[in-house]
Parts: structure tokens; C-alpha cells; sequence
């Protein structure tokens, strides 16, 4: 009796000890503060290793583009249209529900839903307003592709891979802009008759498409298609150079960027 | 053996039947693929060569094609130098495809004799345009 007593006593003071050593030696070095953070792998999220929105560095490219708004009408948006869906090889399947689209148009309140000021002047109310994808800062479609089928290019530029892309669509769900549109339909079915571009592929069905800012014709020290059919109108350039185009023209001008509140940060932006 | 007048020569006939594939087939192998060079482009060429050696296309044209792809879409790089230094774009449509344009006569001759079918062509547009 009295031994087995001593046992559980030797085992509780053991069970005690033990119990301190784990908390000191383990369980403080877990719960110091900021630990986790630093070590749960979104280094690579962070804009630290390439070009992002707010940083005042040439050397880190960050692509922007901007729309006068004052200068748009009907006429220049189909120039612009053009020459992007021409380019691209983008089809035309003839009816709204299986429209692909990098490049449209819609009037301010179906582009601006957030718009705070209802009653803006008349010439902007009706003007037909540019969409194309924002190639956003922190873009929801990329954080939901389960593929990374879309990714944000170092440049920022958010690009399609479509050899990975399952058709999920959930991009499509994440994206606040309408940007991305799903090839229901044979593409090519949609291209028959028209003049194609050799130079650029096309898509397959089952894949979703969208504006790529022209990535294969910037990589070569090019504008995008759509800068160079309006350029009056449209300008590209690196956000992150306090001297580029875009930068010195919102500098002069007031502009407007599509659902700001989401923290996406668009880099398109229109000039009101 | 009961039956053996039927079971004996009922086994020789399904033999037969059976290694049919193997014994049709002895002296009629499928002729070796010669994949042709004489396009325009090629014949234009002094030196008639690729952006590699002869053998590492033959061999690692499927890997390089991949790794260009990765690098033009991830990375943003469209030149590839080669191991002569020549530097390259990096691309399907137009660069291989610009001097191989008779792609039945050279992609399709060896994919079709070793069953392989890349889906290259659902997208990317051969010399000949659009397949429909």
C-alpha cells in the first residue's frame, strides 16, 4: 500500500517537471510574437521582389495603362477592339452567352457598380467605357486558380497559361471585373471566314481567355495593340517611373480606377 | 485422353488464331519514318542546320519545346541562345514552323509512326492555317 503510494507520487512530480520543461524549452520559442508570421512562406506574395504598386523605382517594372475618357467614343473604342481581337485571334461566336472578350465596352454604371457620385456629367454617363482586364496588383482570379494557370508575371502583368488551364472557371468567379470569358464553343468555330493571325495562337475550348496587356509584344520593347490603333487616347508605361507616360499623365489629370474599395488596385486607370 | 481427335486439333486451330498478330506480321515491318526537310525556308539555308544539333532535337525536341514554353510564359524570356550562341525567339508558330512548314511531311511522320498526339495543333495555328 504504502509503496504503490510513493509510485504515484514519483510519477505526478515526473508528469510535473516534464510538463515544465515542454513549455520552457518548446511551447515559448512557438508563441513568440511575429514568429509565425515571418516564417509561413508569403515571401513570395510580397512586392519586395519585383515592381508593385506605390514603389518609386525604375529598375522594377510594374506596367500600367491609362484611358482618356474624354477622348473615347464608339468609333475609337471599335478601332481599339479591333485591333486587339484581330491581333489575338479572338473569336466572335455571335451571340452574348458564349462572348469571348479582352477588350470592350460598357457605359459608367455597369463599370463604376461602386460609384459613390450618381450624378456625374453627361459626357462621361454616356460614354462608352473601355473595360479590359485591370492586371490588378493583387488579383483574386490568381489566388483562386488551383492550376496556377493564371500567375502574376514579375512585370505585373497577369498572364494566362492556357496549357494548364482545367476550365474550372474559378478565376472567372474571382474576378470583379468580368475580364475572363470561358471558350464554351469550338474557338475556332467563331474565327471561320475571318483572317487569322499567324503569328499568334488560338484558344481551345474549355479554357478561359482574357487580356494579356500584350505581354508578347511588351517583352520585345513593344506597345500593346490597342495603345498603338489609339494612342492619343490609350497610354502604357512602368507605374514604378516617376518619368514614364502614364505616370506623367496622371500627374496632370484626375483619374478614376474601377472598384477600388476591393484592394485589388487596378492598374488601368481612366481619366475623368 | 478422351476426345482427343477434337480437343487435339481444336488446340492447334486456337494457337493459330491466337499468335495470328505475331506470324501475320513476320517480313512486313512498318518502313522507318523519313521525316523531309525541303521547305522553302530550309533549302534557302546554306548551312542546313537547327537551333541544335540534329541528334538532341531528334531526341529532346519535346523537352526543349516545354522549356521554352515555361520560360516565354512565366518568365518573359523570348530569346533562347543555343550552343553556337546564336540567339533564338522562342516560339512555336514562328520559329520552328517558320522553316519546318510541311508539317505533315516532318512533325507528322514520326508522331504518326510512334502513336504519339501532341495537342499542339488545338491551339497553336500550322503553316497550312486552321485543321477543320
Amino acid at each position: 500500500m504504502k509503496n504503490e503510494k510513493n509510485e504515484r507520487r514519483e510519477f505526478l512530480k515526473i508528469a510535473g517537471l516534464t510538463t515544465l520543461l515542454g513549455l520552457g524549452g518548446g511551447a515559448f520559442d512557438f508563441l513568440k510574437p511575429g514568429q509565425l508570421d515571418a516564417s509561413s512562406g508569403h515571401a513570395e506574395d510580397s512586392h519586395d521582389s519585383h515592381g508593385g504598386h506605390g514603389k518609386e523605382d525604375k529598375s522594377k517594372v510594374r506596367w500600367a495603362m491609362t484611358i482618356d475618357m474624354r477622348k473615347v467614343d464608339g468609333k475609337v473604342a471599335q478601332k481599339a477592339i479591333e485591333a486587339c481581337h484581330s491581333f489575338h485571334n479572338v473569336p466572335d461566336m455571335g451571340n452574348p452567352k458564349d462572348e469571348i472578350k479582352w477588350l470592350w465596352t460598357d457605359s459608367y454604371h455597369h463599370a463604376f457598380t461602386d460609384a459613390a457620385n450618381e450624378y456625374i456629367d453627361d459626357f462621361l454617363m454616356n460614354a462608352p467605357f473601355l473595360l479590359l482586364c485591370n492586371h490588378c496588383d493583387s488579383p483574386p482570379c490568381v489566388k483562386v486558380c488551383p492550376t496556377k494557370a493564371t500567375y502574376k508575371r514579375p512585370d505585373g502583368i497577369v498572364a494566362m497559361d492556357y496549357h494548364r488551364c482545367i476550365g474550372c472557371r474559378f478565376c472567372m468567379a474571382g474576378c470583379p471585373y468580368g475580364s475572363r470569358s470561358f471558350n464554351w464553343r469550338e474557338p475556332r468555330e467563331g474565327l471561320n471566314g475571318k483572317t487569322l493571325n499567324i503569328e499568334y495562337p488560338t484558344r481551345m475550348r474549355g479554357v478561359v481567355e482574357k487580356c494579356n496587356f500584350c505581354a508578347e509584344l511588351v517583352d520585345k520593347g513593344q506597345l500593346p495593340k490597342c495603345v498603338t490603333a489609339v494612342p492619343d487616347v490609350l497610354a502604357f508605361g512602368n507605374l514604378n517611373d516617376p518619368d514614364s507616360a502614364v505616370r506623367q499623365i496622371l500627374r496632370k489629370r484626375a483619374s478614376i480606377k474601377r472598384k477600388p474599395e476591393l484592394g485589388t488596385k487596378p492598374s488601368v486607370f481612366y481619366l475623368v | 485422353m478422351y476426345d482427343s481427335d477434337k480437343i487435339i486439333p481444336g488446340l492447334i486451330i486456337f494457337v493459330g488464331l491466337m499468335t495470328f498478330p505475331i506470324w501475320s506480321s513476320i517480313g512486313k515491318a512498318e518502313p522507318k519514318p523519313e521525316p523531309k526537310i525541303d521547305t522553302p525556308a530550309i533549302n534557302q539555308m546554306v548551312k542546313k542546320q537547327c537551333v541544335e544539333d540534329t541528334h538532341f532535337m531528334k531526341t529532346s525536341h519535346m523537352q526543349m519545346i516545354n522549356d521554352w514554353r515555361d520560360k516565354v510564359l512565366r518568365d518573359g524570356e523570348r530569346y533562347y541562345t543555343n550552343s553556337r550562341g546564336e540567339k533564338v525567339m522562342m516560339s512555336l508558330q514562328n520559329t520552328c514552323m517558320k522553316c519546318h512548314s510541311n508539317k505533315d511531311k516532318f512533325c507528322d511522320t514520326c508522331h504518326t509512326y510512334t502513336d504519339v498526339k501532341p495537342y499542339c495543333w488545338d491551339c497553336h495555328i500550322q503553316p497550312k492555317g486552321i485543321k477543320q
